[in-house]
């Protein structure tokens, strides 16, 4: 069977396996639609979140990215993953607890605020949409660069098949389809990291083969890694050249912005128990790290393997791999000093480099790389669909709430029926879609762009404001409006000034103590969290229901669930 | 409570003017804080100081039988391990402390 018609089955298949699910768990209520009944049991929960969380930027292009940024790779890997001790330790129990649908919904009721609810929805839309336009983008490229399919005809099965389950089920549809999609995409994420580990250091677990031996030198892979680089003119693998400064604010940023993401909080809604939320946020970082451990080994073995296999190679006498993906324009080569040979170099080498490499390769074309037989290919692809679509669905069910329930039901027309709701939330939730996939198909140029910073713009608008609705009984609804709008206010005006408004003045030099766009939502998240508990100290205190329904969301038991005493 | 409370919709108000109650769960919060401020600075520990501030120092250290450069493994490996675990260990102490305090959730529901 050819590699093609292997990617046919195995991506067909899981569609299949998508609808099937769909069907079988349709949506009745509106609790059912927004948070699933609250009956997922903890551990499937852990799976769905990793598969909302892990979306097509991390199963593609992230160890790709580390294979070419080395040690500064780590913000992604520790931003990404850390976010989560701050969500099982200072959100996810008490969030549960209050009980709501929505972030809007706790953000608007803990601060008595039909104007902090407003701005709560605003954030958590724009955040959603940035992200999830570039999730449909990731559909269509994996359908046209496996299938040979047009990207925009991708991006429409790819709207077809989110639109089926998550109109037709909602949150409950969404979560047991991302439990069998995390299945598919860390079984395809593993299957090429084991066969290259074992390839290149003998051991089947690449995260030990990564400390381990090259088995062609029998020298240290990381060393000889370093070696190579130092030989080619890069920095050392290991050391990077970012300024600690600048990955220290990165990483926090990335951290923050996780634990604010609207569609990773209301995933810890969707538990019966605040016990059963704590221990599925373990879980779900548990398979999280499964992945985030394998992509830096994967990053290390395609880095020895690329050098190795292309560099000073004569052009005529080049891996198979390499001609395919040349094809696609992910890898160029131009023979700048007309010797045929290949010079792959860094920035401090006295060579020209002849030679471009897309990051996305790494992971792509692995299969091939490690010759892998087809199966494998096609389960790569699979793989890659099933994290932007698990992404996708989850994004579009937070922009569907927004509008159905934060907007519709609690704030311009609080008398409309269950069922009515219901509808709307399916019409909103039919219409995101429809918009994603517009996006998908017409990206505007700055959305791969916007998508790094929505982290930035989540860390300094709802993590102060949600964290201290919790932990500070004072914390007054002036406070937290002013924090968010200033916190989110400077970071946007940064991001923007920097990327929009003058791009030619983006370069360490010019940034403000030298931390960059990516990194500044850390500095806007600390002004938040000074301007909240400045103005709250200076505004009068909140009204004594909201202070019981803070006392009521820190302990686990207590009569009924707290969002529902009305305050 | 004939309700469960998890599936109820139980309007009446609870008795945070209890004095006894009221102390009860303050003392819980206070543990709780506690917790919370050890498994943080363990967290910043693994991954800002250990993975970032202190990459290059630690980076002249292996990770004893392997190769790793013991900063880079922090950074790539070691910090996410201990996220993992403690989130577990977090788990295992508030429930712990939960039934200390009377505040579980039960296990009948």
């Amino acid at each position: 069977m050819s590699v093609q018609a292997w990617t046919f089955v195995m991506v067909g298949v899981s569609f299949a396996l998508y609808i099937g699910i769909a069907v079988w768990s349709r949506a009745a209520s509106t609790k059912d639609f927004y948070v699933a009944g609250k009956g997922v049991s903890p551990l499937a929960n852990g799976m769905a979140t990793a598969a909302d969380w892990m979306s097509a930027a991390s199963f593609i292009s992230m160890a790709g990215l580390i294979s070419f940024m080395g040690y500064d790779g780590s913000v992604y890997l520790l931003g990404w993953t850390g976010g989560y001790v701050l969500l099982a330790l200072l959100l996810a129990p008490y969030l549960r607890k209050y009980g709501a649908f929505t972030v809007p919904d706790f953000v608007g009721d803990r601060y008595y605020s039909q104007v902090a609810r407003i701005v709560a929805v605003v954030c958590a839309i724009f955040v959603s949409f940035t992200y999830v336009a570039g999730q449909m983008r990731g559909v269509g490229i994996v359908f046209g660069r496996f299938l040979e399919v047009d990207v925009n005809l991708g991006v429409a099965i790819g709207m077809a098949i989110v639109f089926f389950y998550a109109v037709l089920g909602g949150m409950k549809g969404i979560t047991y389809t991302q439990v069998a999609q995390y299945c598919v995409l860390i079984f395809a994420y593993l299957v090429p990291a084991i066969f290259l580990s074992i390839l290149i250091t003998g051991n089947p677990i690449p995260q030990l083969g990564l400390g381990g031996v090259d088995q062609a030198t029998g020298t240290p892979l990381l060393e000889r890694l370093n070696g190579l680089h130092q030989e080619l003119g890069f920095a050392p693998y290991t050391s990077g050249v970012k300024s600690r400064l600048d990955v220290f604010f990165i990483t926090a940023a990335l951290m923050v912005g996780t634990a604010g993401l609207p569609h990773v909080i209301i995933r810890f809604y969707t538990v019966p128990r605040v016990r059963d939320a704590r221990i599925s946020v373990g879980w779900a970082l548990l398979f999280i790290a499964l992945l985030y451990t394998t992509a830096p080994a994967v990053a290390v073995f395609a880095r020895t393997n690329l050098i190795a296999s292309v560099d000073e190679v004569p052009y005529s006498e080049v891996p198979e791999w390499f001609s395919n993906w040349e094809t696609t324009g992910l890898v160029s080569f131009e023979d700048a000093n007309q010797d045929g040979l290949i010079q792959y170099v860094g920035p401090e080498s006295a060579l020209t480099n002849e030679l471009t490499v897309d990051r996305d390769i790494m992971v792509l074309a692995n299969p091939e790389i490690a010759d892998l037989p087809g199966w494998v290919v096609g389960l790569v692809a699979a793989g890659g669909l099933a994290a932007a679509l698990s992404t996708a669905a989850g994004l579009l069910l937070v922009i569907s709430s927004a509008v159905s329930h934060d907007l519709l039901k609690r704030s311009i027309k609080p008398d409309i029926t269950e069922k009515q709701e219901l509808l709307a939330a399916r019409i909103a939730a039919g219409l995101a879609v429809l918009v994603a996939g517009y996006f998908g198909m017409n990206p505007p140029g700055f959305v791969a762009q916007v998508v790094a910073f929505a982290f930035g713009l989540a860390a300094s608008s709802f993590f102060p404001a949600i964290i201290l609705g919790i932990f500070s009984k004072r914390t007054t609804r002036e406070g937290a409006i002013l924090g968010m709008i200033s916190g989110i206010g400077f970071t946007a005006a940064y991001i923007v000034f920097f990327n929009f408004v003058r791009p030619e003045l983006n370069t360490p030099e010019h940034w403000w103590l030298g931390i960059s766009p990516e990194g500044i939502g850390t500095l806007g998240m600390l002004l938040n969290f000074a301007v909240t508990v400045v103005v709250s100290r200076i505004t009068p205190a909140p009204p004594a229901q909201v202070q019981v329904l803070v006392d009521l969301i820190r302990v686990p038991r207590g009569a009924g669930e707290a969002h529902e005493l009305h305050v | 409570m004939s309700e469960s409370p998890r599936h109820g919709r139980v309007h009446e108000r609870p008795s945070v003017t209890d004095p006894e109650t009221v102390a009860r769960h303050r003392e819980y919060w206070r543990r709780n804080i506690g917790y919370v401020g050890v498994l943080l600075a363990v967290w910043f520990t693994v991954s800002y100081l250990c993975g970032i501030v202190f990459v290059e120092p630690l980076n002249g250290l292996e990770l004893p039988g392997t190769h790793f450069p013991l900063g880079f493994w922090f950074a790539q490996q070691g910090a996410i391990y201990v996220f993992v675990v403690e989130i577990f260990v977090y788990v295992w102490l508030m429930n712990r402390l939960d039934r200390e305090f009377q505040v579980d959730e039960g296990s009948d529901e």
